[in-house]
């Protein structure tokens, strides 16, 4: 079984995105456990260690991103969770892409992304036991 | 951490990771997992094990944040086993009980995992027992479940947890009702949750007026109280009527008699999920078209061809 942990870390109003990639995990057979809005890093990789999951997906509006991404990957790295894939989404402007995989996001989804795309990736990286 | 000692030693020393990590062993049921919840079975058996249960909606995440909270200031660990439904098509879950545990779970005295339940029936997950086992033996003093949202026959719940709390909300007045054969026979200790709300006191008077019917408890008389979640209103008086329905189970020796009876309904579950196995291989055996016709054509029975099953698997035909 998958396990993923969507996370809204900072303090981003919505989190229709999120819930909408929520669901469509869920849909594709995973278990996914949610945390609802304004996480602080410490809490998202507290969760993410606590649920044991194989992916912790990001979904970051507000722009926080330079800031929130490397601090959870130091944490990440801290808790010696380096099996956990790491997915991004939300609004990250075309040139933070490169900072956000150099930090050790596994790879940034975009607005407008088929969310089957999104599982067709965790199923390529993770493997299901 | 992937060795068996290993994991064993981060777990009696409450490693966060280790603790997860085994739980996840457990979960997918293999060998590994069975082996480590048998070797931590002897090392479990202190832990005051809670269960919180309920329809779905009146508050039982939000409870049990606030009970954390007040647990945890009173001095124990407190580990936490929230369990939500499977979908039934998928397999998969979106588990949110964390999402109103959030005041509590950062504590390093805090222990919170989300179950599935993963198609078993019952309210808990197949897997309900050897975590909790595992939590015990990791040292925390009390650990709560929060079932699935419950109705009438979610009652597994009183096998796994040595006190069964029933949480409802004003408003549930025929609720009250239509639930009173199910989850109202269980609860050893009553809520009444959002008691700020009309009609608390409605709520209160129709438990009493259905628990004076039943005769279950002929030494404890369950404690209605009334508890505002949100803001921690009630917390004191349910961490007391825990602490006083433990100490009734053991001054009764009521605790060996539930470890007994959990004891033999887990060896009951693991007889049924063979039973499951014995139908998964059935079905994929070349017999198995023919048999559906036979009943379909009324020449044979369903029991007759369950007899048959049973009897090709254990070799005996």
């Amino acid at each position: 079984m998958i396990r993923v942990l969507v996370a809204k870390p900072g303090l981003d109003g919505h989190d229709r995105g999120a819930k909408v990639i929520a669901r469509a995990l869920r849909d594709a057979g995973m278990e996914v456990v949610y945390t609802g809005l304004h996480q602080t890093p410490e809490q998202v990789v507290d969760a993410a260690l606590s649920e044991d999951v194989d992916v912790l997906a990001l979904s970051i509006l507000s722009g926080a991103h330079p800031t929130l991404v490397p601090r959870i990957m130091e944490l990440v790295r801290q808790n010696h969770m380096d099996d956990v894939l790491v997915l991004l989404g939300g609004i990250i402007p075309e040139d933070d892409v490169e900072d956000m995989v150099q930090a050790g996001v596994a790879k940034v989804f975009g607005p407008g992304t088929d969310t089957n795309d999104i599982v067709r990736f965790i199923r390529e990286r993770v493997k299901d036991e | 951490m992937k060795d068996l000692d290993d994991l064993k030693q981060g777990i009696f020393q409450g490693q966060k990771r280790a603790i997860a990590r085994g739980l996840t062993w457990i979960e997918q049921g293999r060998q590994e997992g069975k082996l480590l919840a048998q070797q931590l079975f002897a090392h479990a058996g202190r832990a005051h094990v809670i269960g919180i249960t309920g329809s779905p909606g009146v508050g039982k995440s939000t409870l049990v944040n606030a009970l954390t909270l007040h647990l945890r200031h009173e001095g124990y660990k407190v580990g936490i086993l929230a369990v939500d439904p499977s979908s039934p098509f998928t397999g998969g879950a979106i588990l949110g009980d964390r999402i109103r545990m959030q005041d509590s779970v950062m504590d390093s005295g805090v222990f919170m995992r989300s179950l599935a339940s993963r198609g078993h029936l019952g309210g808990l997950s197949r897997a309900t027992f050897g975590a909790l086992t595992l939590l015990d033996a990791a040292g925390f003093d009390k650990i709560l479940i929060e079932t699935v949202g419950a109705g009438q026959s979610e009652v597994e719940i009183m096998q796994m947890a040595q006190t069964t709390m029933v949480i409802l909300a004003p408003g549930m007045g025929d609720d009250i009702q239509a639930i009173k054969a199910g989850i109202l026979e269980i609860g050893q200790i009553f809520v009444v949750n959002k008691a700020d709300r009309d009609g608390a006191d409605h709520t209160v008077r129709s438990i009493r007026s259905m628990l004076g019917l039943t005769s279950e408890h002929p030494d404890w008389m369950p404690p209605i109280i009334k508890t505002v979640a949100e803001d921690g209103r009630g917390m004191e008086e349910v961490s007391q009527a825990l602490f006083r329905h433990h100490q009734y189970l053991t001054e009764h020796g009521l605790l060996d008699r539930f470890r007994w009876t959990q004891t033999e309904h887990v060896i009951e579950q693991a007889v049924s999920d063979l039973g499951e196995r014995l139908v998964r291989q059935a079905r994929l055996d070349s017999s198995w078209a023919k048999r559906v016709v036979a009943v379909g054509e009324g020449s044979v029975d369903p029991d007759r061809v369950a007899e048959e099953i049973w009897r090709h698997t254990i070799g005996e035909d």
